[in-house]
């Protein structure tokens, strides 16, 4: 009895197990998407500043006032224990993101200040606007140095 | 019987002679070699024109001090560099005469950065780039030399490296050297002006091929696979394609890479290569225009 109990106990726990080891956390998906609206809108201004497409104060405003709002998203549910590089496939964010949290956010919150200034430039001349863009540069730059793993 | 052991002991003389043939041939080819003082005579190093070949040499990415990235200039050593034969520690290369590399000659100097060897005549591991660096010209390195000799000095001493045997023969590193320490370039083709530059900048003082292409077993680049990317040589990941099917970027999208440190997509550049990016951005533009012309070439 103990034994068969001691088994299906076995059992249910490798069957409840199962599906955290399967499938990676939806989080991860999650916040690789959040970043690519990052990209997708930063781009705008960034290509501008490079010369690759004439700047346009609107469109700038605009890729600006949206990185704003996507930069201020709660993270509270995108960065769940065990989504770093070493414990899970699919990221490439370091697990020293997770021993250094306070450092993790307050890499964060430089950029969300940086976007904010950026914000306040972006439609006011390409050369200001460039400033702003190599700031949040700076500030995306600063936490990859330190939390992101090379390409996978 | 007598012949039987005279037999015998001509087997062994033999053996013997062959034996000390071996062991004083694997003594010749380890033996450090300098360089023809010939090559070194007459340089005058420039400190200003040396602090181009720094940044494009990126010596501060491995021998600035871990944590102390706001003192980018103290070349006081000690990040750790992980591989698969231990782990190597990042000398003091500052003008401390006492921990770094103040009190070493010009010709000491150059003879490490282009040869491996040590003012004490002892090889260096090939995590130091010396196998890229024996392409650059003396003239650079005497330059970097006196320019190096102007930045602050520090009293961190150095980390002996953490490696195990047979690798901690040093003597071994000379073997290593006689097979893998090449001189000639790997891109042998006609070049332009611009793309022999972009070969100097990216063969030589830049060192690009260490991480980004891969490695044989004895830990020496794959020349065949050149710049195609490769595991991470230190850590988790990988180090992406620079050249080959893998790599698309057009000659813009590489130059502003290293100016802005923004990909086409506009991910932000990370990792070791934030340390490159921070360096190269420093340049004329040209430089970076020749390195990816030279890039570009290497896709042809």
């Amino acid at each position: 009895m103990a034994v068969k109990r001691t088994l299906a106990s076995v059992v249910l726990g490798v069957v409840l197990a199962l599906p955290a080891v399967a499938d990676e956390d939806p989080a991860i998906a999650a916040r690789q998407g959040q970043f690519k609206l990052f990209a997708h809108n930063f781009g705008v201004m960034g290509g501008m500043a490079q010369g690759r497409m004439d700047y346009d104060a609107e469109m700038a405003q605009t890729a600006a006032d949206n990185l704003f709002h996507l930069t201020r998203v709660d993270q509270g549910r995108l960065w769940p224990e065990g989504t770093d590089s070493a414990s899970t496939e699919g990221t490439r964010a370091n697990a020293d993101i997770w021993d250094n949290l306070d450092d993790f956010v307050s890499k964060f919150v430089a950029l969300q200040e940086a976007v904010e200034d950026l914000q306040g430039v972006a439609g006011s001349g390409l050369d200001e606007m460039r400033a702003g863009v190599m700031a949040v540069g700076g500030a995306c730059q600063a936490c990859h140095e330190d939390y992101r793993d090379e390409a996978s | 019987m007598v012949n039987g052991g005279g037999m015998l002991r001509r087997v062994v003389l033999i053996l013997v002679v062959i034996g000390l043939i071996a062991a004083g041939a694997l003594w010749v080819l380890s033996a450090p070699r300098g360089l023809d003082s010939e090559m070194l005579a007459g340089l005058d190093g420039e400190p200003e024109r040396g602090r181009d070949v720094f940044l494009a040499a990126g010596c501060g990415s491995c021998h600035m001090a871990p944590g102390r990235e706001a003192d980018p200039l103290v070349m006081s050593g000690g990040r750790e560099f992980v591989s698969d034969f231990g782990t190597f520690y990042a000398p003091n290369i500052s003008p401390d005469p006492e921990h770094g590399i103040g009190d070493w000659t010009q010709e000491q100097f150059i003879t490490a950065v282009m040869r491996g060897v040590s003012p004490e005549g002892q090889h260096y591991y090939p995590a130091f780039p010396y196998t890229a660096y024996i392409r650059a010209e003396p003239q650079d390195i005497a330059d970097l030399h006196a320019y190096m000799m102007t930045l602050p000095g520090d009293e961190t001493a150095s980390r002996n490296h953490d490696i195990g045997f047979p690798f901690n023969i040093r003597r071994a590193v000379g073997l290593w050297k006689t097979l893998f320490l090449q001189e000639e370039w790997v891109l042998t083709d006609d070049l332009t002006e611009e793309e022999a530059r972009g070969r100097y900048l990216v063969e030589a003082l830049s060192h690009c091929a260490e991480c980004h292409t891969p490695r044989n077993m004895l830990g020496a680049l794959d020349t065949a696979r050149w710049m195609e990317g490769a595991p991470n040589p230190s850590g988790r990941g990988r180090i992406p394609p620079i050249a080959g099917e893998g790599f698309t970027w057009t000659a813009f999208d590489i130059s502003a890479y290293l100016e802005t440190g923004f990909t086409p997509e506009f991910d932000v550049v990370g990792g070791t290569m934030a340390a490159v990016v921070a360096n190269l951005q420093q340049l004329e533009p040209a430089e970076r225009e020749a390195i990816a012309a030279y890039l570009l070439r290497l896709r042809d």
